[in-house]
């Protein structure tokens, strides 16, 4: 079953906690790097300005191609905080960032391009850790359901620990952040300019910024759901998980697509494929 | 069940009066007929038999019989007389094998075997008669204009339509003689045909490339045939029946091992690892017969067989290792994807990679797995068949199939680049069909005993699915500022076949809900007793996507109006319309875009060698099965 009420709440909270956790990203980024940084409502700031700039495209069919990626992010996320069927979340995220790629490639830019070539080898790199992230709590609850799997009364940290560590680490390039953000630069690593979104601009640009709030969120939703059992916990651990975060990004220079889709995999097949062994063989909780 | 003979019958005239009718635009009209014709029968036979379950016919054994005996020796006559003409031995050699045992059981058991149900009907056979005659025969009429190009192209290749479009027919007859014969005898009988149908297809240019490909065709699906034939005799020889529906019903104490071997003849004409190298090389043949094995023939007999077994199979030690050659040919043949550019090669690894999916669900057993299965058939059948039709427009305008070359196409052929972009969005993205099967396919793994190892073949496989799906749609839709449109040359009739072939992909997901209610839901109910479902649900939330994705193209419409439209950015240099820039020392140079192929990863001998590697060893542990949980201990 799936609950409306929480799809909506996402649609609207979403953006207003993405934008401020962003914003706090920032800060806090400054402050590592000896800067005072800008306010914590910079982000919204900023994407109110894009809305207001002048309209201008490359071809006509990549502001379409922005649309329906920031309307399928929208829409795994509120199908997951709904209490939707994990598996069909996942999917509808694949085809989201498929349509963003699918945007940079119509704006036929050498440098989209390769954005766009490197945004999948990193859907490559993350989609089987998600796919078995999934696997994993199915058989640790033995459903697919979200609202299920968040209602399961003991801490399934407890019997995923290799799914949440192999989770983490893609969770750095789901993030964009350092040191996997390869297809994006978001941190003016300049040769591939803003790689996938180079050619976006204006609204178009807002789009993309405020689907990267939406999916933050729905991504510390997907981190919830293993401390789901005592929320005070989730909140702590949430928290320490994105500081943790902010302070890689930080901390890390940026490393070749080919040694993060090589490092990403072996993580993936060595925790999951351990993890769910242990899961199948030996029971849950 | 008139409409059984019917839908036999009724390809088998078409390809004789298309055999007998001279180069006339009447032997046309002949194909277009029959396949109306056929594809209207199979919609029939829907209509009528869907809410019937299975059904047995009871039908003459003997005459047809001694007349398929007679049959299977002119072929394999045919066979040996080729091979000596083209001096292969080896075919030669397995053909008098596979003729003798052949004839060792006609002669020895087939007395003593009676089948009372020649012939039969359940949901499955519907499914694979709606694709034969709805596909299959959709494909022949797209033969027709594009054989006129291929000849005015090719003035080199000897026009041999007349006997083309006989097999074609030909082979469209087999395949409905295998999806509905019960007796194993009919069954292999018609599997030969459609060995026999691809073997001169695939050599229908005459070149030595050609001949040699034929024969390599020829030579895996004859060592198929032969584990067929030992099936058979094994049943011949144990007093076994030789009725399909009574032989599953037994179970796998006593239908084991010809379920074994006849999934092993499945994995041949399936094309799974290690035997994929003879799909590879059938792309020499002219496109429509490349679209007809991947689609909804040959292939699709392959792993109708073993999917017919996978209740025998389920939970045994062979099953599970036919479902892991299955699962790593998912995963081997998806990678070898990524490093191809020739569009037919990377459309023919994945119709490998798909078909080892189906594999793995059918060696799983489970009826999970079985309604996964079937799904996988389906939806795989009408999206292939799509792109390869469309890559044969494109080839024939473009005159290329790499996929370098098809940059822009949806500028240069608007209606046939999105309609391939369709076909390939029905391959892997949800919420359109494959991407339901993959779903269910996931679901089914999970849920089987020893499914770890299937979940990350198929997570890793599918990541990887993604990857050369997506850049392959990225070219199409990249440079749009690149040469003349020329969709006008694409003949009327292609088109209009891409057309309603895009059309099914779509309506056969928004229909999936009922295609699993009537016919895959009481299907797998009848086997196991229980059956699968995606829930109420997950089938609104998948049909919301559907609509969502059907209506946001209109935005196209909002966004074309009042923008202000500039050149890509190429890093300040002075850039041309038709994206030339001034490089260094004022050197006029075209911006190039490639995707990338990462041989370094997945290279393509190297990969396919370590596939070969691995499922022959599986191949191995498949029989060695047998001794611990089969009859032959």
């Amino acid at each position: 079953m799936i609950n409306v009420l929480f799809a909506v709440a996402f649609l609207v909270l979403a953006p207003i906690l993405g934008g401020l956790i962003a914003g706090i990203d920032r800060k806090l980024t400054a402050r590592m790097q000896g800067r005072v940084g800008p306010p914590v409502l910079q982000p919204f700031y900023d994407v109110g300005k894009l809305l207001e700039k002048e309209h201008v495209i490359v071809s006509v069919s990549q502001n379409f191609f922005v649309l329906a990626y920031l309307v399928f992010i929208a829409f795994s996320g509120a199908l997951f905080f709904a209490g939707g069927d994990l598996l069909l979340v996942v999917f509808a995220l694949t085809l989201a960032h498929v349509l963003l790629v699918l945007g940079a490639y119509s704006a036929t830019s050498p440098y989209s391009f390769i954005g766009a070539e490197r945004e999948l080898v990193q859907l490559m790199a993350y989609e089987p850790m998600v796919i078995l992230a999934a696997a994993g709590f199915y058989l640790a609850t033995g459903s697919f359901s979200v609202m299920e799997i968040a209602a399961f009364p003991r801490p399934l940290i407890a019997v995923l620990p290799g799914i949440f560590i192999g989770l983490f680490y893609v969770l750095t390039m789901k993030l964009r952040k350092s040191p996997f953000d390869i297809a994006t630069s978001h941190h003016a690593h300049q040769e591939i300019v803003k790689g996938v979104t180079t050619e976006f601009s204006g609204s178009t640009l807002g789009m993309v910024e405020v689907a990267h709030w939406y999916e933050t969120v729905f991504l510390l939703g997907l981190f919830w759901l293993f401390f789901a059992w005592s929320p005070v916990i989730a909140v702590i651990a949430l928290a320490i998980l994105y500081l943790a975060e902010i302070f890689i990004d930080n901390a890390t220079a940026r490393v070749r697509w080919g040694f993060a889709l090589r490092s990403i995999w072996a993580v993936t097949l060595v925790l999951s494929a351990a993890n769910l062994v242990w899961l199948q063989y030996f029971g849950g909780l | 069940m008139d409409i059984l003979l019917f839908l036999l019958l009724a390809p088998l005239i078409a390809a004789v009066l298309l055999l007998a009718l001279p180069d006339h635009p009447i032997r046309d009209w002949v194909v277009r007929v029959a396949a109306v014709v056929i594809g209207g029968a199979s919609c029939y036979l829907l209509a009528t038999a869907f809410d019937k379950g299975s059904q047995v016919v009871a039908f003459p054994t003997e005459p047809v019989g001694q007349v398929m005996t007679v049959l299977a020796v002119v072929i394999a006559l045919y066979i040996i007389a080729m091979g000596a003409k083209y001096r292969k031995p080896v075919p030669i050699v397995l053909a008098l094998v596979q003729a003798g045992l052949l004839l060792w059981f006609e002669l020895v058991y087939a007395p003593g075997m009676h089948a009372e149900h020649n012939l039969f009907v359940d949901e499955f056979s519907i499914v694979m008669a709606l694709i034969i005659g709805i596909i299959g025969s959709a494909i022949c009429v797209y033969a027709i204009p594009y054989m006129r190009t291929y000849h005015g192209q090719h003035p080199e290749i000897p026009d041999h339509r007349r006997a083309f479009f006989f097999v074609l027919f030909v082979f469209l007859s087999a395949m409905f003689g295998i999806v509905f014969s019960n007796n194993l005898a009919w069954l292999f009988f018609f599997w030969e045909v459609t060995t026999l149908c691809s073997f001169v297809l695939i050599g229908y240019s005459g070149t030595t490339e050609a001949i040699d490909n034929s024969f390599l065709a020829l030579v895996l699906n004859l060592v198929g045939g032969i584990g067929f034939v030992g099936a058979l005799l094994w049943l011949g020889m144990t007093q076994g029946t030789i009725e399909l529906d009574r032989l599953v019903g037994a179970g796998a104490a006593v239908a084991l091992v010809p379920a074994t071997l006849i999934s092993f003849a499945g994995l041949t004409k399936s094309a799974q690892l290690p035997f994929s190298s003879w799909l590879l090389g059938a792309m020499v043949a002219p496109t429509p017969v490349s679209a007809l094995l991947h689609s909804s023939t040959m292939v699709k007999a392959g792993v109708y067989a073993i999917v017919k077994f996978a209740p025998v199979l389920s939970g045994t030690p062979s099953g599970f290792f036919v479902g892991l050659v299955g699962g790593v040919t998912f995963l081997a043949a998806s990678a070898i994807a990524v490093t191809q550019s020739n569009a037919k090669r990377v459309l023919a690894y994945s119709t490998v990679a798909n078909l080892g999916l189906v594999v793995a669900c059918a060696g799983i057993g489970t009826y999970e797995a079985v309604w996964a299965a079937i799904l996988l058939i389906i939806f795989h059948a009408i999206a292939k068949s799509l792109l390869f039709m469309g890559v044969g427009s494109v080839e024939h305008q473009v005159h290329s199939r790499d996929i370098e070359d098809m940059a822009g196409l949806v500028t240069r052929m608007p209606r046939v680049g999105v309609m391939m972009l369709i076909g390939m969005a029905g391959m892997y993205l949800a919420p359109l069909g494959m991407l339901i099967s993959k779903w269910a396919t996931l679901r089914a793994f999970i849920d089987a005993p020893g499914g770890v190892v299937f979940l990350l073949l198929i997570a890793f496989g599918s990541a990887i699915t993604v990857f050369f799906w997506a850049k392959w749609m990225g070219i199409l839709i990249a440079r749009p500022n690149r040469g003349e449109p020329i969709e006008d040359r694409v003949p009327r009739e292609e088109l209009a076949v891409l057309g309603l072939v895009a059309f099914l992909v779509i309506a056969a997901s928004l229909l999936f809900p009922w295609i699993s209610k009537f016919l895959l839901e009481p299907h797998v109910l009848s086997i196991y007793g229980h059956t699968a479902e995606l829930g109420q649900d997950n089938i609104i939330i998948m049909l919301l996507m559907l609509g969502a994705v059907l209506v946001l193209p209109l935005s196209l419409l909002y966004f074309r109006s009042g923008r202000h439209r500039l050149a890509p950015y190429m890093g300040g240099r002075p850039t041309t319309a038709d994206m030339h820039f001034s490089g260094s020392l004022g050197i006029q140079r075209e911006m190039g875009l490639h995707n990338y192929y990462l041989e370094d990863w997945f290279g393509e001998p190297r990969t396919f060698r370590a596939g070969v590697v691995v499922t022959v060893v599986l191949i191995v542990l498949m029989f060695a099965g047998l001794f611990v949980a089969g009859g032959l201990a």
